[in-house]
């Protein structure tokens, strides 16, 4: 498992990059691969920008299946989220894409668990899977 | 950081983006294509995503931030060779790049602001 | 209880031929005279070796490599044509070749039932190996047939049609969107016709899905209409309040095609 900072922009392209080496080694296809890194760069944003910095997990996986998997966890010591459901709300729609691209990054992976409260950070964990 | 080169073709501008910019090179794209679209009086404005393999919602308001300064200019962008990947994603995204439009490639894209003149 | 498994394993030991000859017996008269008894032997004889390691506890890797030889097993029983149960029924007589000798000792009595409880699992574990192997031969089946089910034909120059039989659901929604897209790349053609003659139901979510799949085609500049359209589909469409917005819908793809011939300044005319 590998951990990288979350402290500038140019810290989101470098995790673009490692996640886009991690996804590679697990078998996850072209589209798959690039809706991974498409969610880790928006998360990565989040955690800079809402969570004043902080930083990210980025580990292979296995399931019990035998599939592999990359799995994502970012976390910051922000403000946090007070309106969980309503950071969440987005159907999908041709919005304009402001927002906390949390909804958005919710539909390109296969698991996502997000927690958070006031006034003790967030974290959001996400899988994608191999087929 | 990386300046990306504008190329002045006819009445279009041409912009090829090679790699994954950082943000500030991106900031520098818009503001270095509003000076030229000043400067040159430029009908259209063509920027080509073949290379780029993420765009993210970041990337994508910048797209479309530079549809709307070129739209003050009189002038109409065309995103073009976007690839399948990406259009997946950014489909899924939700984002739609609004008051820009899109082509297959660059000749594609020409004719599309050609044929609006 | 790492000890009383030490003395099973030493007792295993110990008695390792006359063990292993039972053993092979049972296996062999299981298997109605499929394999001979040498054969069994020879397989049975590596198995209980690993059975012995891993019980005595000494060696880590022994768990690995005897689910490594029960999978291999179950592998090679089932392409010989033998049952899952008959492949299971004979790592299960381990248990009576042990307690044809153990039975004679009443010391090893709660030993052997700890040794009795891993010998089903070694057994379940065979079971399970096939019927994980037949679950990944019908998932590859099931996505070939998919892929398959998913043609893109070229209609005219610059213009492709995506005919889809079936539901619509959002793994073939991808996998629609994929092909359409590289199509798209591949024959530089503006215009899609995605024809849902064949899809049963059109709800809110298949709606959605088309909507996807002419969104993401007009990020590749392609302009995109659905055909298709049964009176029935109509009806339910409106009823559920669904909106095609913008995007052009057509009874058959007769009509989208002569559609997007007519948008690429094209006429057909009489010979």
């Amino acid at each position: 498992m590998d951990e990288l900072p979350i402290r500038s922009g140019d810290d989101v392209v470098r995790i673009r990059q490692h996640v886009r080496n991690a996804a590679a080694t697990t078998g996850l296809s072209l589209v798959d691969q690039t809706k991974l890194v498409t969610a880790a760069s928006e998360l990565a944003r989040n955690t800079l920008i809402y969570g004043g910095g902080g930083l990210v997990r980025v580990e292979v996986v296995k399931s019990a299946t035998g599939r592999a998997g990359v799995r994502l966890a970012f976390v910051d010591k922000g403000p946090g989220i007070a309106n969980i459901d309503l950071a969440l709300k987005d159907g999908w729609t041709s919005g304009t894409g402001l927002g906390l691209g949390l909804s958005g990054s919710r539909r390109l992976v296969d698991e996502f668990e997000l927690t958070s409260r006031p006034g003790s950070g967030t974290s959001v964990v996400v899988v994608k899977w191999s087929r | 950081m990386d300046q990306v080169p504008i190329l002045k073709i006819g009445r279009t501008l041409f912009v090829s983006i090679q790699i994954d910019l950082q943000d500030e090179s991106v900031m520098r794209l818009q503001e270095d294509l509003a000076e030229e679209l000043a400067a040159t009086g430029a009908s259209g404005v063509i920027i080509d995503i073949t290379a780029v393999e993420i765009v993210d919602s970041f990337i994508g308001r910048m797209l479309t931030m530079i549809g709307q300064i070129s739209r003050l200019f009189d002038a109409e962008t065309v995103i073009v060779g976007m690839r399948p990947a990406v259009a997946i994603t950014l489909t899924e995204l939700g984002l739609s790049l609004n008051g820009v439009r899109t082509a297959l490639d660059a000749e594609k894209g020409l004719a599309m602001l050609n044929g609006r003149a | 209880m790492d000890e009383s498994k030490g003395r099973m394993a030493a007792f295993l030991r110990d008695n390792q031929d006359k063990v292993v000859g039972s053993w092979s017996e049972l296996v062999a008269a299981g298997l109605r005279g499929r394999t001979s008894p040498e054969e069994v032997r020879h397989e049975l004889e590596e198995l209980y070796s690993l059975v012995i390691r891993d019980l005595s506890g000494a060696d880590e890797h022994a768990a690995g490599e005897l689910r490594a030889v029960l999978d291999e097993l179950s592998r090679s029983r089932a392409r010989n044509g033998f049952t899952p149960s008959e492949t299971a029924l004979g790592v299960f007589s381990l248990k009576e070749a042990v307690y044809e000798l153990v039975a004679d000792s009443a010391d090893l009595v709660p030993e052997f039932l700890a040794f009795s409880r891993m010998v089903d699992g070694l057994g379940l574990r065979t079971f399970e190996s096939y019927s994980s192997a037949r679950e990944r031969i019908i998932t590859d089946q099931a996505s070939s047939m998919m892929e398959l089910s998913t043609p893109v034909v070229r209609l005219w120059d610059g213009i492709i049609a995506v005919p889809l039989v079936g539901t619509l659901d959002s793994e073939r929604t991808q996998l629609v969107m994929e092909k359409l897209l590289e199509t798209l790349v591949a024959t530089g053609a503006d215009h899609a016709v995605i024809d849902i003659t064949g899809v049963p139901t059109v709800d809110t979510e298949v709606a959605q899905h088309l909507l996807k799949t002419v969104s993401a085609a007009r990020l590749l500049g392609a302009e995109c209409t659905i055909s298709g359209i049964r009176p029935q589909v109509a009806q339910t469409i409106v009823s559920l309040g669904i909106e095609f917005g913008d995007i052009a819908t057509k009874a058959t793809l007769a009509d989208a095609l002569a559609l997007a011939l007519r948008q690429a300044g094209l006429k057909v005319v009489p010979a």
